[in-house]
């Protein structure tokens, strides 16, 4: 079971034709993309468009109907445990332990993918560093504003080194200043050959990810570059773009 | 008569969590322990005209959903007064609780009813029925009609937000109180929104509304922007965005993680954030020129570098003035 299925060396994401099910009602309906190592992939659409749904079976949550995929070499359908122990995964709601301290949260997060003590404490420190966090080492995670939390939220998604990380509106509620902080440390992970596979309401925040797929009804119907969506739909952002798009729709589902 | 009126509001609920502030106001002046000085001086203070829709602006923790609680008798300040539709939030409370409608920031109707029971029972407990004010919730309630047999938790979110208008507004208040209606919201039915409390207002409703969503300021006739339980701005959107200080120019360069560290070195950038596809930069040196930054730029090595002088948005002078 835990062979790797041939993928090329540069994509760690590739979904072919998948589709889901829930009754008569296709949430996910035949979407396929392949995202490239490092690379920062936007995957956006309206409510109900079908993103978690794609997004749990990318993750090994949900089987497919029909279709396959493959995420950091590993089927999405027969190895889905070997899946989620390549991936990271963070979102708005949740995200860590409350009534854990900081250290304690990433000791348990770095303990449940099989990380060693020893590693555990070294990149601990090294990220308290980074983070500027050493005050707050001690402090139980309830006790931070928002926007700490999810910077830290973020660091222990990537804490194992995963090949892939799944960001699920990861910056909704948080304020201006830290919005773009956080898409600092995207940039930093991604420069580091993790790749981002993320979801967000804030248009300008599109603008950021070296690709942007636009989900309707359940379908991609549109994935290039920002820039090349922009001159394609001819439109000035990508809020014009989203918005030409999602109008598109008939599903009144969400 | 003001549609609300809040005077040095003041409430701290300390997290027992952590101990540290949670509210509205600013516990460094409201808790002088000094007999000497007035207490109550570190509360918050704002006015609505009837009529207007008035947007509470800024980011989760701030203080947004406690100040709506007071406003709609739920819970008590610890200082300050505040008044809606004329009446004490304390002294009156029975009056006001006629009077408003309360969408909170979390689906609040009943899962199990329908549709249509939901909108009824609210209509019953305020003493009207669905037909007495259907005009007034048409427009809205028409776009779920057609899913009227269906029990409300298997609405889809679009819908739900769509039902909890209809059964805030079906008794007819006087002030509408939205706590955060579109967050977590798609932009496309995030307008769509905006468009129904437009019509709102336009049949005399005044709104109070609040969102973390700093591009929808500019539907609100006024705005206080919020932080820490503070107010850092109140007034018109367009008042709020000429009192920017600084030039703000717009940046592009085909490397923009680079243009943002190298724009940030730059000794004439007061400070340097990233917007969409741009970066703005507010500059603090009358001399400088957009040339000369250009000129600055490309010896860096960048390509294609453009320059251009911008109106700030909400978003720029929400981050200048949380920075002081």
């Amino acid at each position: 079971m835990d062979n790797k299925i041939q993928q090329s060396t540069n994509i760690v994401i590739t979904a072919e034709n998948l589709t889901k099910r829930f009754g008569h009602f296709t949430a996910v309906d035949n979407i396929s993309f392949e995202v490239k190592r490092g690379e920062i992939f936007g995957f956006l659409g309206a409510n109900g468009a079908g993103k978690t749904t794609a997004m749990r079976m990318l993750c090994g949550l949900s089987i497919p109907t029909s279709g396959n995929g493959i995420v950091a070499g590993y089927d999405i359908e027969n190895q889905t445990e070997l899946v989620k122990k390549s991936i990271g995964y963070m979102s708005q709601k949740f995200s860590l332990y409350d009534d854990l301290k900081v250290w304690e949260n990433i000791e348990l997060f770095g303990g449940i993918y099989g990380m060693k003590d020893k590693e555990i404490k070294e990149k601990t420190d090294e990220l308290m560093k980074v983070l500027n966090f050493e005050n707050e080492r001690d402090k139980r995670v309830g006790s931070l504003p928002l926007g700490f939390k999810q910077k830290l939220a973020f660091s222990v998604s990537i804490f194992h080194n995963p090949q892939v990380v799944f960001l699920d509106e990861p910056t909704g509620g948080v304020d201006p200043i830290t919005r773009r902080q956080f898409w600092e440390l995207i940039y930093d992970a991604s420069s580091k050959g993790i790749t981002v596979f993320v979801t967000t309401h804030y248009m300008d925040e599109a603008e950021y990810c070296n690709r942007v797929s636009i989900m309707v009804d359940g379908r991609i119907e549109a994935l290039d570059s920002p820039k090349n969506l922009k001159n394609q739909f001819n439109a000035t952002s990508m809020d014009e773009v989203f918005q030409q798009l999602a109008r598109k729709s008939t599903r009144k589902a969400d | 008569m003001l549609a609300i009126e809040v005077k040095n509001l003041y409430k701290n609920y300390y997290s027992t969590k952590s101990g540290n502030f949670a509210g509205i106001g600013r516990p460094d002046l409201t808790e002088d322990t000094n007999p000497n000085s007035p207490l109550g001086v570190g509360g918050i203070s704002f006015q609505v005209n009837r009529g207007e829709i008035f947007g509470i602006i800024g980011p989760d923790g701030a203080g947004k959903t406690t100040l709506f609680r007071i406003l709609t008798t739920l819970i008590l300040a610890n200082s300050g007064t505040a008044s809606v539709d004329g009446y004490d939030v304390v002294k009156d409370y029975k009056e006001i609780r006629k009077r408003v409608g309360y969408m909170p920031g979390r689906f609040s109707l009943y899962q199990d009813l329908t549709v249509e029971e939901n909108l009824n029972f609210f209509a019953t407990v305020f003493n009207t029925t669905i037909e007495e004010n259907y005009e007034l919730v048409k427009d809205i309630y028409q776009q779920i009609e057609p899913f009227k047999k269906r029990r409300a938790g298997k609405l889809s979110g679009g819908m739900k937000q769509k039902l909890a208008l209809s059964c805030a507004l079906i008794h007819k208040p006087s002030v509408l109180f939205l706590d955060e209606p579109t967050t977590g919201v798609d932009p496309v039915s995030r307008k769509e929104f905006w468009g129904m409390l437009k019509k709102l207002k336009d049949q005399g409703i005044t709104i109070l509304v609040s969102t973390p969503y700093m591009d929808e300021a500019s539907l609100c006739d006024r705005i206080a922007l919020i932080q820490n339980g503070q107010f850092l701005k109140i007034d018109t959107p367009k008042n709020i965005i000429s009192q920017y200080k600084n030039k703000l120019w717009a940046v592009q360069s085909d490397t923009m993680y680079k243009l943002l560290t190298d724009l940030r070195a730059n000794e004439s950038t007061k400070n340097c954030f990233a917007f969409g596809d741009k970066h703005h930069v507010s500059i603090d040196n009358e001399d400088i020129t957009m040339e000369n930054l250009k000129e600055i730029i490309e010896k860096l090595g960048h390509k294609n570098v453009s320059v251009r002088e911008i109106e700030p948005t909400i978003e720029d002078c929400f981050m200048q003035l949380s920075q002081g």
